[in-house]
């Protein structure tokens, strides 16, 4: 053999499964935005566990791009006047992956288990009088008190979702993670291929029932183009941007802003805002601890934030990434409203942070400052926060660690001298923060809120007249209400309203702009 | 010998008790909760609480000690927290591509590194002895992930030559295999040829100096017969010692690596695995491990006995 021959046909060795990977157009290769360590949307709130789940469950109802729910699983319903009955009807001849038909015993034991997890979930079950099984296909929900937001709750797609699974695997504890993963979505989850932190494949169901509807979010049709859909996690900006641009993955979810720049310039590629509903910063206070459980200390420190600080050094100058936030809610979203926000706006005022700080009783105590350095956004909000504290006479203490830790320090209500805490960073999906129903953040009942367990009866009064509105007008005044009186708690600080990319390659086609990934419609040419 | 190598399996024993012992603890008093990764950020503190109960975290230190050791001596290294998978199986999963990709390395670093020492010290004070020499300085002060960008930059992404990232089983073919990994071996390779190279070239400075390398000479034995047969056997006991300790050095460098290159070996699983605190699987990775190590270095000793006969145990 001669020599040229040799190495012509070691190059197309070297050559051929990058070729036949390219031109395989019935395979997706998509770059999720962090690792898919499990599988269970109900007993976690991760968002990429719900993106991944939504492929492989099916929930009742599903929200388009309204927020209006619409029929999913079930063929439709009835409700009394009152919103107390309501009568579901599921579609006849849904299958699980397993073969086995969906019944009301699955549906039944699903929501069970949902109830427990998710805030709406526990709304019902607070009414609950029965949830009972009237055939095979017929349920019904009998409430002691109206839940006008019923259709909502089983159809949004926020963590935990309110996904149907066979009744065996339903029975799991809510608290713990389910074992198998069968569901009735467009997609099947393959184990035996789940690498996790590496590779999780999905494979198209090919019994799924498509909707008529034109697909719209979680609702409509679920048409899937591809066999398979292999999810690649890179934990590497870098390596996942020249991947992608070397055709060896379709579709990144979420670049890191420093690749963005370079992505725009290649001819191949689309780059565009992938979640209109964007995320909200956070700038989380422990309201027990001092000084903190002073509104007057709390109220200093958002005279002197500002949100065009944070959002520079979380997104960088690229100004179509990021607004100003003097709000609650989404900016966008119909129940977006700035009253009460009037301290978040204009200059900022130092001098007056520190005379207020001085009549609310500061007296230079140590703060305690959680960042999470291993995720870009909260240390680039906690390096904001040091230099905004040190500006207005507060004496920080910088406690550089990772999330796993932070996770851990949070949950401490113990004084800051005991390992507790006074602030740390977040942020919360824009999705999650259109309504007060899965905002957790914007709770204020206390030692039940969340992290930081802010203390407001006016905000607690405004969500539940938000419950109870039967219609968007009474939603929206109980929503000003509710954003009046987080201003006046400060039960956290918006640190502004910020967007991500989303980057895929030219040939891939029907890519939507939504709060999660949304694989069906989408095709590859 | 026999004697010797059964008295060294057996030191292994108390070895890894002392390694279970200590990661177990480290973990333990190591601040960071996979009950609160689990449940997300949105969830309350009480959900933590309980997925913490419900994941028996909230047990005193000995029992759960206890219960995975009498586990880990029945051969079961537990289950992951967050998969649900057994710790066996993820390792299994991942032992492959990092095998393949020692291999690949360690064959490259030696092929390259100890001719290049060997010629370095033959022709000492020459151009190649000084290439060498800033070869492998280079190989010391550049950072493993900084090679590795480079490399992907020129030979996947200008001249497309290799894939930039991910992993093919060698069971569909070896061209792929070796396709997506020879840049992470190279990358990885570099400190450690650095290492092996300059450690050879010392040791065959000393051993060329020596009477019989003058008497080999003066009986007309060809050059290359001095360098590779006579001298280098003499110099091979440092060598084999850093081709040892270096392969400690290989372990570490191989987290970086995985990540650049998205290859989905025992790096990357140990680096996920601490991030999301998932006990087990610290526990299941660190103690393979130091096994492999322990076995590495019993090896390392005899191989000392092949190279130089005075050695005995």
């Amino acid at each position: 053999m001669k020599r040229r021959t040799l190495l012509t046909a070691a190059a197309a060795t070297l050559a051929a499964p990058r070729l036949s990977l390219a031109q395989n157009t019935r395979v997706l290769k998509f770059v999720p935005q962090a690792n898919l360590s499990s599988m269970d949307a109900v007993a976690g709130t991760q968002y990429v566990v719900r993106n991944a789940a939504m492929m492989v469950w099916d929930t009742l109802y599903g929200i388009d791009s309204s927020f209006t729910p619409k029929h999913m699983m079930v063929e439709g319903h009835e409700v009394n006047s009152d919103f107390s009955v309501w009568t579901f009807k599921l579609r006849a001849g849904l299958k699980f992956h397993d073969g086995g038909a969906v019944t009301t015993r699955d549906v039944i034991a699903s929501l069970k288990r949902w109830m427990v997890r998710d805030t709406m979930g526990q709304q019902i079950a607070a009414r609950l009088d029965a949830l009972e099984a009237i055939d095979d296909l017929s349920f019904r929900y009998r409430l002691n008190k109206p839940f006008p937001k019923m259709l909502f709750a089983l159809g949004k797609s926020n963590a935990p979702m309110a996904l149907i699974m066979p009744e065996r695997i339903a029975a799991t504890d809510p608290f713990q993670l389910i074992k198998e993963y069968v569901g009735s979505g467009p997609m099947k989850f393959n184990v035996k291929e789940w690498v996790p932190g590496a590779t999780a494949v999905f494979e198209k169901y090919e019994s799924y029932p498509v909707r008529q509807e034109a697909g719209d979010w979680s609702s409509g049709a679920k048409r899937m183009n591809f066999d398979r859909i292999e999810w690649i996690i890179m934990p590497d900006g870098a390596t996942a941007s020249a991947a992608l641009q070397n055709g060896e993955v379709d579709w990144w979810e979420n670049p890191i802003p420093d690749v963005v720049p370079l992505l725009k310039r290649n001819r191949n590629l689309n780059v565009d805002i992938g979640d209109p509903f964007g995320n909200i910063g956070s700038f989380r206070m422990n309201h027990l601890n001092p000084p903190f459980d002073k509104v007057g200390v709390r109220r200093a420190v958002m005279m002197a934030l500002s949100q065009a600080d944070y959002m520079q050094a979380v997104v960088g100058d690229d100004t179509a990434l990021w607004k100003l936030c003097p709000g609650f809610f989404t900016p966008g979203s119909p129940m977006y409203t700035e009253a009460g926000g009037n301290l978040l706006k204009g200059p900022r005022d130092y001098e007056g942070a520190k005379k207020l700080l001085k009549e609310s009783g500061y007296n230079g105590e140590k703060i305690q400052l959680v960042v999470p350095v291993d995720v870009a956004i909260t240390k680039a909000e906690g390096d904001v926060t040091a230099d905004l504290l040190a500006k207005i006479g507060m004496n920080v203490n910088y406690l550089a660690t990772d999330w796993g830790t932070t996770g851990t320090i949070r949950a401490k209500k113990d004084p800051v001298d005991k390992g507790g805490w006074n602030i740390f960073h977040t942020w919360h999906a824009g999705a999650d923060c259109v309504n007060p129903a899965p905002y957790t953040a914007l709770d204020a009942g206390g030692d039940k809120a969340w992290f930081g367990w802010p203390k407001s009866d006016k905000v607690q009064a405004g969500i539940a007249e938000w419950y109870a509105a039967p219609d968007q007008a009474a939603e929206k005044a109980a929503c000003v209400k509710i954003n009046e009186a987080s201003f006046e708690n400060v039960t956290y600080i918006p640190t502004g309203f910020f967007l991500q990319y989303t980057a895929w390659r030219k040939n891939v086609s029907g890519i939507v702009k939504s709060p999660f990934p949304v694989f069906w419609g989408v095709e590859k040419s | 010998m026999f004697a010797y190598i059964c008295r060294r399996v057996l030191a292994t024993i108390p070895v890894m008790a002392i390694v279970a012992l200590f990661v177990f603890s480290l973990l333990y008093i190591a601040p960071g909760d996979p009950a609160s990764i689990i449940a997300g950020d949105q969830a309350s503190p009480a959900d933590v609480e309980r997925i913490r109960a419900a994941l028996g975290l909230d047990r005193p230190f000995l029992v759960r000690f206890a219960t995975w050791l009498w586990d880990v001596l029945r051969g079961d290294l537990g289950t992951s927290i967050f998969t649900n998978l057994p710790v066996t199986k993820m390792i299994g999963q991942r032992i492959q591509p990092t095998v393949s990709l020692m291999v690949i390395t360690l064959t490259i670093s030696l092929c390259t590194a100890i001719p290049l020492g060997v010629v370095a010290a033959w022709k000492q004070g020459s151009w190649i002895d000084r290439f060498a020499m800033v070869i492998s300085t280079l190989g010391f002060s550049v950072p493993v992930f900084v090679v590795g960008y480079l490399l992907a930059y020129v030979f996947a992404l200008w001249l497309d030559w290799v894939p930039v990232q991910g992993y093919t089983p060698i069971e569909q073919g070896i061209g792929p295999w070796f396709a997506n990994l020879i840049l992470p071996a190279i990358a990885l390779g570099l400190i450690y040829m650095a290492l092996i190279a300059r450690i050879t070239r010392a040791t065959m400075l000393e051993v060329l100096s020596q009477d019989y390398v003058r008497t080999a000479r003066a009986k007309g034995v060809a050059q290359q017969g001095i360098l590779f047969v006579h001298a280098l056997k003499n110099a091979a006991v440092p060598i084999i010692t850093v081709v040892g300790i270096g392969f400690a050095a290989l372990i570490g460098g191989a987290v970086v690596t995985e990540s650049v290159f998205a290859i989905p070996g025992l790096g990357r699983l140990t680096v996920d695995a601490i991030l999301r605190r998932d006990y087990p699987v610290i526990q299941g990775v660190v103690l393979m491990f130091s096994f492999v190590y322990v076995l590495v270095n019993l090896g390392v000793d005899l191989l000392y006995t092949l190279f130089d006969p005075r050695i005995r145990y």
